[in-house]
């Protein structure tokens, strides 16, 4: 179940953890940046120097050429040269070796924006993976696998993007906006009121425009998950919409949502399909007045045709700067979705860590003590999922739990290896509060096999050492041949060595389940817990690896959750779930005498006549 | 372009596929097909399209026109410059002329803007109806494709269609596409008026293009070879995530944490080592073009004021300032357009995508025989009704002699020597025989594989027989209409999927038709109601993503409720209720026995208790039928299920 969170800011905390995974990319970002800057230089003087040529080369019977930076109606000498092409062709010069340096710069700055960039978003992944490594169940309830993917990969990607966009853009863009404006109002303060005139209509336009833009969007882009998760169901589910014959109804429903979705994205992009025009419009009134004013200024000579050129360069400077400008918001808008879902991860609150003052001891026996616990899913005292539990169990004890579905079999197990803390009461292992341990030296000693159990991709002999890294073959057998694993993997041509394959699927139901067995008692566990871990397994080898545990593994405390009644019967306690009470314990025996649920079930699995 | 680089990467992340089009114009021509329909908004996105990029190219050129035969000539008559070339002009000008011309420019600019809008506003419009209509006749596809479709293709490969690959297509039609249009239009405009201004000059122009072209050529190469090396760490990177998160609470319970923290950061660091590269050469490219364009620009400058000063070849000021706007001009569009091809390639293999689905063969049907609601007269005469009876007949109509004849229905099911593999070289159902008697429960037993699931598959069509025949109240199944065929039977899988919505429409998506006491009674039949109610909204709860909020115990007790509800013929449960306790299971199975009475039931199940009181049993083993009876004969007979029922074999 994926949270829905109405609050949508970014915590402070989450930024924080952002900051820190730019921090160690601070160096290339400036440099990106300020490199970025003196391209903008280079790129603003060369219309400049270019000036200077028109207006230089024009003056006719001209002996003596001088270029002179004309700011504010007085002109600083810069040098004279006395031959009109020596003069066009050094400034040639100049303008191709700024040219060049602006490349170098521009080429530098693209390189150390990757850097940081792409560092950018390693650092997310890295940090996003180890925090989600601590997640404990609980943390891990809120979310699904493929939400978290889509966070690791596509989110960072975005962010990624976003930050190199900013990186450079972001700075260029600003930089080149005041470095033309200034060097056109220094050239020809008086031409420069056009500017004093667009600049605010398009900023003012820009601003309302991307506040109007962006919830259409987001509405839009909604639309279209919809659109996917329509489609998601559809695949999914595709049998049963063949099988209801339902094709018509899913197409009419897909059809409505489309157009809808088209709808709306028709009214979020008309925004920009105005604005952009608009923006052209006002560049164009840009130009024509300063042809205008300029052209009356060079008929009173007051002005040169080469600042003219100069001049409307400036013009498209500043203009694609305000569009950059226009198109970071939208791209910032656009990722700040992104952040917020990872913010989301990085805001979780780990329910479940080391105490400060945690005991560096691993339990010193398998005895088990529930005294008074309560626990709730959702942490509502309204909505228990185990009631009262009260329960001893003595170290080398063999445990069977049975009970219907949602009886909370697995939740009562879970809270041994502390994957939940109880909502009240104390759960206690070898006579210690498992709140009181280091979780690993908790965890280490007890060896659980969840329901839901997942091979890796490696090989028979990796995923077993899981459960001791260090295991010599010796034990590996010993473990193997106990969960009655052995002779299956050693029937496969490679063995051991035999390639599992993503979440273990070169192995059957039965197979998999016994090699998860295996692999949790490479960990010698004081406490092992089976839940349904035996389901596939047929019911002589399930007494096969029950037996096995018992003689190999005498002092340790065996718990087993099962359906079937075989599995437990022979367990010196049952325990009967129900509805998150522990409704009886007792043998076999006592309890098929007394307890009316036991009663049914075996009724219901062995049906009179026959024994299993 | 930092627009289309993001594209790029998105492409790559398909991993695999072929990322350049098999058939590129094939597929070009196809999708301009979908611009049929709107053949007079695409004449109007054109024509300004046209409009646009004149204005623009002759807005510049008016510029010239302005200094040379307005302002200079007007500065001449001032006194201010006295070169003698503008005396003539001089001689007949005036301000107000300058003005009116400056008008006249500025009214070409705003028709330019007008049409832009237009243009703009005509390409987004297209494209979105396309769009929708492409995603549309993608999702009435899919609904028409067999199941053998899906189960030889990845979800994943699927979803891909409808958003990675309409995506690209959206980028194709609505951006490449338009742009290349009015990109190549701008550069054969402007290349006319620069030729016309000065050919020298232009030919300055092109040796830098070209000199631009190459550097991209070559970056662009560099750039893609890392870009494809990126996704593959991307794959790896995202096939390690998706492994280790599912399996992250094994993780915890091993403490595995540290490890896995170092897998990861190997696989990052690989990733972020390849994508650094990648984004280097991707990064360096607009400073190259850009700059390069500044050389471009200093270099016409030299030469054309060197002209301009001596008149050589009719060069004159005003020329040389449109001249050197133009040369900015034309440089972005050309690096622009080799960009979008590499663009334009990856979108049209997203189309060859979409069309070799919209090309997959449909799900065939030839039946003819349709299922109705019908009454029987006095006479025990079969007459076909509108309303629901708890009586169907089938309705077979006859060609040759243009007659229609009804038949009771049933609920007869019989398997002639069926012999059927999903693939030609693998048999999976070998010569079964069985009969279904009217009002019969017939189950079936086996391990994964041994064909259990492939008999519910044939029966209702998923799949067509290979050898043999199927007959349901002895016609041919053929020659049944494939949707009636299945609104005679509902069938539980095993998988049971819930679509978003509340539990009611889950549940009446049996009957789409249900009133609430209907879906009440069901989910009551099915055991449901109980934890229903419990939820906080009761039937109204709504359900999201595959109902991922319930148990999958919970989860079956809805498909059971939601086939009640459907109230068919024929029901076929397969592993309906394997996550549900056994005595949950017991009550479901009394509730649907009284529903069911009279009426044919098909088991499949794995736990034998859910099987034992059949009225036949048939154990099927490598796609064959190895023993046959009910619970007691099958025990007598000391076989395969007398050894699976006391567990001394393991079933999987």
């Amino acid at each position: 179940m994926e949270k829905k969170k109405e609050n949508k800011k970014i915590s402070r905390k989450a930024l924080n953890q952002f900051l820190t995974c730019v921090s160690d990319y601070k160096t290339p970002s400036i440099l990106a940046a300020l490199l970025v800057a003196i391209e903008v230089v280079f790129d603003v003087f060369i219309p400049i120097v270019m000036s200077q040529i028109l207006n230089v080369g024009m003056r006719e019977g001209a002996t003596e050429f001088t270029f002179c930076l004309e700011m504010a109606g007085t002109s600083t000498p810069v040098f004279t040269l006395y031959d009109r092409t020596t003069f066009i062709v050094v400034c040639g010069a100049v303008m191709v070796v700024m040219a060049l340096l602006a490349l170098v710069c521009g080429m530098l700055s693209g390189k150390f924006a990757a850097q940081a960039a792409t560092g950018f978003g390693m650092n997310i992944r890295r940090t996003l993976f180890d925090k989600i490594e601590q997640f404990s169940f609980a943390n891990l309830d809120h979310y699904n696998t493929a939400s978290i993917v889509t966070r690791l990969t596509t989110d960072v990607n975005n962010i990624q993007f976003a930050y190199m966009m900013i990186v450079r853009t972001m700075v260029r863009s600003p930089f080149m906006l005041v470095m033309a404006l200034t060097m056109a109002i220094l050239i020809q303060p008086t031409l420069s009121i056009a500017f004093a005139i667009a600049l605010p209509i398009l900023a003012l336009g820009i601003g309302v425009g991307v506040t109007i833009v962006f919830p259409r969007f987001e509405k839009m882009l909604k639309k279209y998950d919809h659109l996917n998760e329509a489609t998601q169901e559809n695949l999914v589910g595709i049998r049963a919409v063949k099988a209801f014959v339902r094709a018509d109804y899913e197409i009419d429903r897909f059809k409505k949502v489309s157009a809808a979705a088209q709808k709306l994205q028709i009214s979020a992009e008309k925004i920009i399909i105005t604005a952009f025009p608009l923006m052209n419009i006002l560049v164009y009134a840009c130009i024509i007045a300063i042809v205008w004013l300029g052209g009356n200024n060079i008929i009173a000579g007051k002005m040169a045709v080469g600042d003219l050129s100069a001049f409307l360069n400036f013009v498209m400077q500043i203009m694609m700067s305000l569009m950059m400008i226009a198109i970071i918001f939208i791209n910032i808008v656009m990722c700040r979705a992104s952040m917020q879902r990872i913010g989301e991860i990085f805001d979780e609150v780990i329910d479940i860590t080391d105490k400060e003052d945690a005991l560096d001891i691993t339990p010193a026996d398998g005895s088990i003590d529930f005294d008074n616990v309560d626990f709730s899913y959702s942490n509502n005292p309204d909505v228990l999922n185990l009631e009262n539990i009260d329960l001893h169990i003595k170290s080398g004890e063999t445990i069977g739990i049975i009970g219907g579905t949602g009886s909370a079999k697995t939740t009562l197990v879970q809270l041994i290896p502390r994957l939940y803390d109880t909502f009240d009461g104390e759960v206690k292992v070898g006579g210690v509060n498992v709140k009181d341990y280091k979780l690993d030296n908790l965890r280490n000693s007890i060896g659980m096999v969840l329901q839901k159990n997942v091979l890796f991709s490696g090989t028979i002999r990796e995923n077993l050492l899981w459960g001791n890294p260090d295991a010599t073959e010796e034990e590996i057998i010993h473990a193997t041949k106990v969960a009655q694993a052995h002779d299956f993997i050693m029937s496969f041509p490679d063995g051991y060595e035999t390639e599992l394959g993503q979440g273990g699927v070169n192995v059957s139901g039965g197979q998999k389940q016994r090699l998860t067995i295996a692999r949790a008692l490479l960990k010698h566990p004081k406490i092992m817990i089976l839940d349904d871990s035996t389901s596939a397994v047929d019911t002589a080898t399930d007494a096969s690896i029950r037996a096995g545990l018992k003689e190999e593994f005498g002092d340790t405390t065996v718990i087993i959750i099962a359906q079937r009644i075989a599995s437990v019967e022979e367990a010196d306690r049952i325990i009967i779930m129900n509805n998150g009470r522990i409704d009886a314990i007792g043998s076999h025996e006592e309890l098929l005498a007394s307890n009316p649920v036991y009663q049914d079930i075996y009724n219901s699995q062995k049906g009179g006549d026959i024994d299993g | 372009m930092a627009k289309k680089m993001k594209n790029m990467e998105k492409d790559m992340r398909k991993g695999g596929k072929r990322i350049v089009a098999k058939s590129p114009m094939k597929a070009l021509k196809r999708v301009l097909t979908y611009l049929k329909p709107y053949k007079a908004r695409l004449a109007v996105a054109l024509a300004c399209l046209i409009g646009h990029v004149f204005t623009s190219v002759g807005g510049t050129f008016l510029l010239s026109v302005v200094v040379d035969q307005y302002i200079l000539p007007l500065a001449y008559k001032a006194g201010v410059i006295t070169a003698a070339t503008y005396a003539a002009r001089a001689a007949v000008v005036t301000t107000t002329d300058f003005a009116i011309m400056v008008g006249i420019m500025a009214a070409v600019y705003v028709c330019g803007a007008l049409m832009h809008y237009l243009y703009n506003y005509s390409v987004t419009y297209i494209t979105t109806k396309v769009l929708q209509n492409v995603r549309d006749s993608l999702f009435v596809k899919m609904q028409s494709l067999p199941i053998k479709y899906f189960d030889t293709h990845t979800h994943g490969e699927l979803m891909s269609l409808f958003t990675n690959d309409t995506d690209t297509l959206r980028e194709l039609l609505s951006g490449a596409l338009p742009n290349i249009i009015s990109q190549s239009m701008t550069v054969i405009g402007i290349f006319v008026m620069m030729m016309v201004i000065s050919p020298v000059l232009t030919l300055c122009i092109i040796v830098m293009i070209v000199v631009g072209m190459v550097v991209t050529k070559y970056i662009a190469g560099k750039s893609g070879k890392h870009f494809v090396r990126q996704q593959k760490e991307v794959g790896a990177l995202n096939g390690f995530v998706e492994e280790h998160i599912e399996g992250l609470k094994v993780v915890k319970v091993f403490c595995h944490e540290t490890q896995e923290i170092k897998d990861f950061a190997d696989r990052n660091s690989a990733l972020g080592f390849a994508s650094r590269k990648a984004h280097t050469y991707a990064n360096v490219l607009m400073p190259i073009m850009g700059n390069l364009g500044y050389v471009n620009y200093a270099l016409t400058a030299v030469v054309g004021t060197i002209m301009a000063t001596t008149g050589f070849l009719g060069m004159t000021w005003g020329g040389l300032v449109s001249f050197l706007q133009y040369s900015r001009q034309f440089n972005a569009p050309i690096s622009q357009m080799a960009q979008q091809v590499n663009g334009i390639m990856m979108a049209l293999a997203g189309a060859e995508r979409i069309f070799d689905l919209l090309d997959q063969e449909e799900e065939s049907d030839e039946g003819y025989v349709t299922l109705v609601n019908a009454r029987e007269d006095e006479e025990g005469n079969i007459i076909e009704c509108a309303e629901y009876t708890g009586i169907w007949a089938w309705k077979h109509y006859h060609k040759a002699d243009d007659t229609t004849t009804y038949v009771k229905w049933q609920g007869e099911v019989e398997f002639e020597n069926v012999t059927f593999g999903y693939v030609p070289e693998k048999t999976v159902l070998k010569n079964v025989y069985m009969e279904a008697k009217p009002g019969q429960k017939i189950a079936l037993v086996g391990s994964t594989g041994a064909g259990k699931t492939t008999i519910t598959n044939l029966i209702n069509r998923f799949y067509d027989v290979t050898e043999g025949k199927i007959r349901y109240d002895n016609i041919n199944i053929t020659k049944i209409k494939k949707d009636d065929l299945r609104h005679s039977m509902a069938m539980v899988l095993q998988d049971t999927h819930l679509f978003t919505g509340t539990v009611r429409d889950n549940i009446r998506f049996g009957k789409l038709d249900a009133t609430d006491e209907e879906v009440e009674n069901a989910a009551k039949l099915a055991n449901a109601h109980y934890f229903i109610s419990h939820l906080p909204e009761g039937y109204d709860t709504m359900l999201s993503g595959d109902g991922a909020n319930l148990s999958q115990g919970q989860r079956q007790l809805l498909a059971i409720a939601r086939a009640a509800v459907a109230n068919p013929p024929v029901l076929i449960l397969d592993e309906a209720t394997s996550s549900i306790d056994t005595h949950t299971e017991k009550l479901i199975s009394e509730g649907m026995d009284k529903l069911m009475q009279g009426r044919t039931v098909f088991i499949i199940a794995h736990r034998l208790s859910t099987v034992r009181n059949a009225d036949m049993i048939l154990v099927l083993e490598h796609g064959e039928i190895i023993e046959r009876g009910n619970h007691e004969e099958l025990l007598q007979l000391k076989g395969r299920y007398h050894q699976l029922y006391t567990g001394a074999i393991e079933l999987d």
